[in-house]
């Protein structure tokens, strides 16, 4: 479904992605893991297009999209909840939801989809008059998450989910993810919880210094030895 | 002092701000979705002036209808102006944006406003109509006709405006614009032709100021200066892309530049500065404005 073919990708002078590729298959849920700064935004931002890759190219659906504007790429299916959120603050949580629904597409199944999102989140429902900056962190994530979903997306990329939240809530996250993936959206998901992420994705890339330097099943990453000293800590077994 | 000249003033300072609050509300759209300061802004309500000035001395169109065809043609001259000039900073980095914005604004106000001298001469003008002197007494104030239909008209549009904020998709997304752009992006918006709507609208406001002003007042190519600044101001003191705050803040600053007349006579422009440095100092978010962070 996406094709990620050798992106080269920098901030001005600055190279921070070389040379990435990697592949996430219909209905699968990979996931990117890596230490901080070490180009997974980056990524997820060059495949929802607010960054141009100088060489290689992006593949949704086999159309290549490495220069089409952010806005078509939403139509086409591809969502981002970004890293911090990124919510309206000074707009009521009904309203970040409505403008996650902007495209044609999404305005067709307004209603049914918000019906689908109060069903996963119903604190949003309670919630939807309130400003979204006034929210708990969790009912932020919440939101983000929702707000992504009312672009009924194909390919819903996720950065940090479980940033900044409880381990409890976190779990409650990831559940969610796992369900909104059974419903048949593909996931691409950027983690610094390592453990979380090869728990839930069924293949995984790491991504070190703008390479990848490792791909493979999750099941397996979980055992590497590399993976259990560098991102899983002592406490591995 | 006499209570009545001072209600007198103050009922002539808020008319006068309601136009404050029009021009700055345009200004203010533009700032918060493109991040760009126009200070071409009072030219663009200059231009509006004159547009209706000429409506009305060639085709004898009343000026409270051009409002709409004024604010039209400035719509379009806007679209013209964005395409042309300012959606090529669109893609710089923020800082970098907002010095060149005021580059071009500051280029864009001396060519407009030397070409309007060229073409319409550098006389004052103002659209003289039948029902000019029109107006009524209550308890002794005169309420003149043409500044009472020029508040209530600011008001409406001002209304017009917060609603098509608020309950349509394409105002929503311009609020979402202004509050995150990139997250505005990722819902699907398209952040270049919000950009450029919204510039027009903000100089079909401006142009809507000026239809007020050419009837109330007097328009003259060299206006444009005095009216950025009010509207700076005025911006400044209800706190940045708050729309409906910079309509009570022009109100707040004809009121006071008004009343402070009888104090200090011709330095009341000075007391709208104090204003601003004031409020820079002590309460940079704006009166209305949420603290910043």
């Amino acid at each position: 479904m996406l094709e990620i073919e050798r992106i080269n990708v920098s901030y001005g002078d600055l190279q921070v992605l070389w040379d990435v590729f990697f592949e996430v298959k219909k209905e699968e849920i990979v996931a990117l893991i890596g230490p901080n700064s070490a180009g997974k935004t980056t990524t997820l931002k060059t495949v929802s297009g607010l960054l141009r890759p100088f060489a290689g190219e992006i593949r949704f659906e086999g159309l290549a999209m490495g220069k089409m504007p952010i806005h078509k790429r939403v139509e086409m299916g591809i969502s981002l909840v970004p890293e911090g959120r990124g919510l309206f603050p000074g707009m009521s949580a009904l309203e970040n939801l409505e403008l996650g629904a902007f495209t044609a597409k999404g305005r067709n199944c307004k209603e049914e989809t918000l019906a689908q999102v109060y069903e996963l989140f119903p604190i949003l429902k309670k919630r939807k008059k309130q400003a979204a900056g006034t929210l708990s962190g969790g009912e932020q994530q919440m939101l983000a998450i929702g707000r992504g979903l009312m672009s009924k997306p194909k390919l819903l990329l996720f950065d940090e989910p479980s940033w900044g939240l409880s381990p409890l809530l976190s779990k409650v996250i990831y559940e969610v993810i796992g369900q909104i993936n059974h419903s048949g959206v593909t996931i691409l998901l950027v983690e610094q919880n390592v453990r979380m992420a090869l728990q839930l994705a069924k293949r995984a890339y790491v991504i070190e210094n703008g390479r990848i330097v490792k791909q493979g099943d999750s099941r397996n990453m979980l055992n590497d030895q590399h993976i259990k000293e560098v991102y899983l800590g002592t406490e591995s077994v | 002092m006499n209570l009545q000249v001072f209600a007198q003033s103050l009922i002539f300072g808020i008319f006068v701000g309601g136009l404050y609050g029009l021009a700055a509300v345009g200004l203010s759209l533009v700032f918060g979705v493109m991040k760009m300061l126009n200070v071409a802004h009072g030219e663009l309500l200059m231009l509006g002036g004159y547009a209706t000035f000429w409506l009305f001395s060639l085709y004898h169109i009343d000026p409270f209808l051009s409002l709409l065809p004024s604010a039209f043609v400035l719509f379009l001259i806007g679209m013209g102006l964005y395409k042309g000039l300012f959606s090529l900073l669109a893609k710089l980095h923020e800082e970098m944006k907002i010095k060149n914005s005021l580059l071009i604004g500051f280029g864009l106000s001396l060519v407009l406003h030397n070409l309007a001298i060229r073409l319409w001469t550098a006389d004052e003008r103002s659209v003289s109509v039948f029902y000019s002197g029109w107006g009524f007494s209550l308890f002794g104030l005169r309420f003149p006709f043409i500044r009472l239909a020029g508040l209530v008209l600011a008001t409406i549009v001002i209304l017009a405006l917060q609603q098509f904020l608020t309950k349509t998709y394409f105002g929503k997304a311009i609020r979402a614009t202004t509050e995150n752009w990139e997250s505005a992006a990722l819902m699907g918006i398209n952040i270049e032709k919000t950009s450029m709507i919204s510039f027009a609208l903000g100089a079909a406001l401006a142009a809507m100021a000026g239809t007020i002003v050419s009837v109330g007042y007097a328009i003259h190519p060299a206006m444009g200066l005095e009216w950025t600044l009010k509207a700076l101001i005025v911006v400044v003191l209800a706190g940045l892309g708050n729309i409906g705050g910079a309509f009570v803040a022009g109100v707040l600053l004809g009121a006071v530049e008004s009343v402070s007349t009888l104090f200090v006579g011709p330095y009341m422009e000075v007391v709208g500065l104090v204003i601003f440095l004031l409020v820079l100092e002590l309460r940079p978010q704006g009166l209305f404005g949420k603290s910043i962070g």
